[in-house]
């Protein structure tokens, strides 16, 4: 499934809404996380997920192809754990 | 930095926002995007939202792990995890918003 696709099928189930209104429904919950993630904070859909943010400490890192040494700055990256729902749900316990 | 944690509420509130509809449809909506997207991942389908992130169902095999308190093996089942790999946009925003 892609995005356009559950734009989709949110405006079938809606057909009340203004399609335009769906996709910016849509693009909001999108952007509402990247937005968090990106002030540092945390975003937990229980049931679903939780997204946080991680720090990766610097480090020597090495060119595969030239064997070089480089240093790889400290940076934070996006993390998603699932939920215990959805967990449940994708091994056969509804 | 706040550190806070946003919830669903704080997506409806945007959607509230953003759209216009009563806070309650907006609750709804909310939760009929995470609804549509776990259903699909429960049928095995992969997910796929640009500019945000894809998120897959992998299979695992079964394999023997261990109590790690006390050391007893014991059988893991083969089971479906899920995978989530952001984009290049989602962590670039992230590395740059969390920057000093």
């Amino acid at each position: 499934m892609i995005r356009s696709e559950l734009i989709q099928k949110l405006a079938d189930e809606n057909p009340h809404l203004y399609q335009r209104d769906v996709e910016r429904i849509v693009n909001t919950v999108f952007e509402e996380i990247i937005e968090a993630m990106a002030a540092g904070d945390r975003v937990e859909l229980r049931g679903f997920g939780a997204f946080s943010v991680k720090q990766r400490d610097a480090r020597i890192g090495r060119n595969p192809r030239t064997g070089e040494s480089v240093e790889v700055e400290a940076k934070h990256v996006p993390f998603f754990k699932t939920g215990k729902l959805l967990r449940d749900r994708l091994n056969g316990h509804e | 930095m706040a550190n806070k944690t946003l919830t669903r509420m704080d997506l409806s509130e945007a959607v509230f926002r953003e759209v216009g509809l009563s806070r309650n449809e907006s609750a709804q909506l909310v939760e009929r995007v995470l609804d549509l997207m776990s259903d699909a991942l429960v049928r095995g389908e992969q997910v796929k939202i640009s500019s945000f992130g894809t998120f897959s169902v992998r299979s695992k095999t079964a394999r023997m792990g261990r109590n790690p308190k006390t050391g007893q093996e014991v059988p893991i089942s083969p089971r479906r995890v899920l995978t989530f790999r952001p984009s290049h946009l989602m962590k670039d925003r992230v590395a740059a918003g969390n920057r000093g």
